[in-house]
């Protein structure tokens, strides 16, 4: 239960319960597509920016309680960024979930998001937990763009 | 040995007439005595992957030690013993599957490398541009891939037939889609997601009247059931050894010697040949015109070992323990407040899919992992059928002979703490 608990964490059942900014943006100038054929796991990432600053953020899709929290968690601390930041941010959180050893995960620098560092102990797990990053990855890079994890 | 798990009295009411020792046949697989995350394991994938009987894993351990040698090849003792105990396998899939002769069982990789052999082989022969290919709703991704893949190459239409909301096919539906353009019709006798048995008879008899071939997929049928290709009169049965408590890597395609006479190879290579010249090469005969290459000797092999282990426990006596088995697990697990069971036909092998409120079926995998409990969430590779449902993906405990009544409570107890970590 203790490495359940690691996994599911407070927040992140609330994340997935309450996701935040959850829905289609409509006047969006970026969206991209992400799929985890695996488990059937469908997410679209919505951007608008301003230059290089994402204005808004959102996303829409169907997953596990850790796909969804990550994918709200991570609306949440982008909004505001500039593209760089958010780029720098997914090489860390993507570090993080990986646990790349050359990697020092700094959680100060993670905020919220090190909750989701449980989910490096649940191998078949971290693709959940990666998806609407690498999701966005693909929608800061072009204009439309569909992801899968495989 | 497997540690005592406490029963729950609360579903006592089955009654099991269990002429089938299920404690001795358990320890006859050595997978199932483990402990997982500091469980013991319950293990309810097996229409996933079955685990293997010692008998198997010992037959592959000799045949590698002591028998290794190339088929249909070598003069030396050595070929001639592996030659014999792989055809002797055939002979053994024969009588499974009660085929009329040998030439009619085809070794494969497994039951999606059999459809393809069919779609390419036949597919391409027989059906041309306008025809129509008949699927349902129901099937694994392996029945209906093959089939676009073909309707692409030559411009045929694939027709689905529906499912109603307990998973079962619409006969009137299908009898509406089948007309003279139909060329051929693939289904599945067990659904991996729903457990449906389908009326494959009466699928089967409603194609013939048109003259149209009818392939059965019977992976999750063969572990299940004694399937006779001759009383159902089916046109090709396709199935996987690993299933069948055999080992991976190998599959059958049974198909009447006429069809498959009348069809071109599939691969090219050795053994599928007679005499080969640059000008023009001649075709071994049945089977081997289908097995091009050196097959998986030591696969085929194990997998004549697992038929000898069925035939020893008795696939009647198993599937009627699986059936109390699978009463058991639909009462405890539809008690459980919020759980939905996905599939419920009349007919139905020992899978159980399950959905449960506002948590991902794949959180429930994860959990359930956690309890040592192992099953299957996702979509099983049949995504129609989880568009017809409704649902993203659901969890599915799917049973074996050498499954139990406490490995059904611990499922239960484990799906308790999901709602517990997700409450």
């Amino acid at each position: 239960m203790s490495d359940l608990r690691e996994l599911y964490q407070e927040v992140i059942i609330d994340h997935n319960k309450n996701p935040r900014n959850f829905r289609k943006l409509e006047d969006a100038d970026r969206t991209a597509e992400g799929y985890n054929p695996l488990c059937g796991d469908q997410i679209t990432v919505y951007l608008k920016l301003e230059d290089d600053v994402i204005k808004e953020i959102s996303f829409q899709g169907s997953g596990c309680a850790i796909s969804k929290a990550s994918a709200s968690m991570m609306t949440a601390s982008l909004k505001g960024k500039t593209k760089a930041e958010a780029a720098a941010l997914f090489d860390k959180v993507h570090k993080m979930l990986t646990r790349d050893p050359e990697a020092k995960v700094n959680a100060q620098e993670l905020g919220k998001l090190a909750v989701l560092s449980g989910v490096c102990q649940f191998p078949a797990r971290v693709k959940c937990a990666s998806l609407s990053w690498h999701t966005l990855h693909t929608a800061l890079k072009e204009k439309g763009g569909v992801t899968s994890t495989e | 040995m497997i540690p005592a798990r406490e029963a729950r009295s609360s579903q006592a009411a089955v009654k099991f007439a269990a002429p089938l020792d299920v404690e001795r046949i358990r320890r006859d697989f050595p997978a199932l005595h483990q402990q997982v995350h500091g469980k013991p394991l319950a293990y309810l994938d097996n229409a996933a992957t079955s685990q293997k009987p010692q008998v198997v894993i010992d037959t592959l351990h000799r045949y590698y030690s002591a028998e290794n040698s190339n088929v249909h090849r070598g003069v030396h003792f050595l070929s001639e013993q592996a030659t014999n105990a792989y055809e002797g396998a055939r002979v053994k899939v024969k009588r499974l599957l009660n085929a009329s002769d040998p030439r009619e069982v085809i070794f494969v990789r497994g039951t999606t490398e059999g459809i393809n052999l069919v779609a390419q082989s036949y597919g391409r022969t027989f059906i041309k541009q306008g025809d129509e290919i008949i699927v349902t709703t129901m099937e694994h991704h392996s029945n209906i891939v093959p089939w676009q893949i073909l309707c692409e190459q030559v411009g045929a239409r694939l027709r689905v037939v529906p499912i109603n909301h307990d998973g079962e096919i619409l006969m009137e539906e299908y009898e509406r889609l089948l007309n003279d353009r139909t060329r051929l019709v693939s289904v599945t006798h067990v659904s991996n997601a729903l457990g449906t048995v389908n009326p494959v008879k009466s699928i089967i008899d409603k194609a013939h009247r048109l003259r149209v071939p009818v392939l059965l997929d019977g992976a999750q049928a063969t572990p299940h059931m004694k399937v006779d290709v001759q009383e159902l009169d089916c046109d090709f049965y396709a199935f996987s050894g690993h299933k069948l408590f055999g080992p991976t890597g190998i599959g059958v395609l049974y198909g009447k010697a006429d069809l498959l006479e009348s069809m071109p190879p599939y691969q090219g290579g050795g053994d599928m040949i007679s005499l080969v010249t640059f000008e023009k090469t001649h075709y071994n005969v049945l089977p081997y015109k289908f097995e091009a290459g050196t097959p998986h000797v030591a696969g085929v092999i194990g997998l004549g070992a697992a038929i000898d282990y069925l035939d020893g426990v008795g696939l009647e006596a198993a599937a009627a323990y699986e059936r109390e088995l699978l009463v058991y697990a639909t009462e405890a697990l539809s008690a459980v407040k919020g759980l939905r069971i996905i599939g419920t036909a009349k007919e139905k092998a020992a899978v159980v899919s399950f959905v449960l409120d506002g948590v991902h079926a794949h959180d429930v995998g994860t959990i359930l992992d956690q309890e040592g409990v192992a099953i299957r969430a996702g979509h099983h590779c049949a995504m129609p059928v989880m568009q017809r449902f409704g649902v993203p993906a659901t969890a599915r405990a799917s049973f074996a002979f050498y499954n139990t009544r406490n490995e059904v409570d611990a499922l239960v107890q484990a799906i308790h703490k999901v709602k517990k970590v997700f409450r």
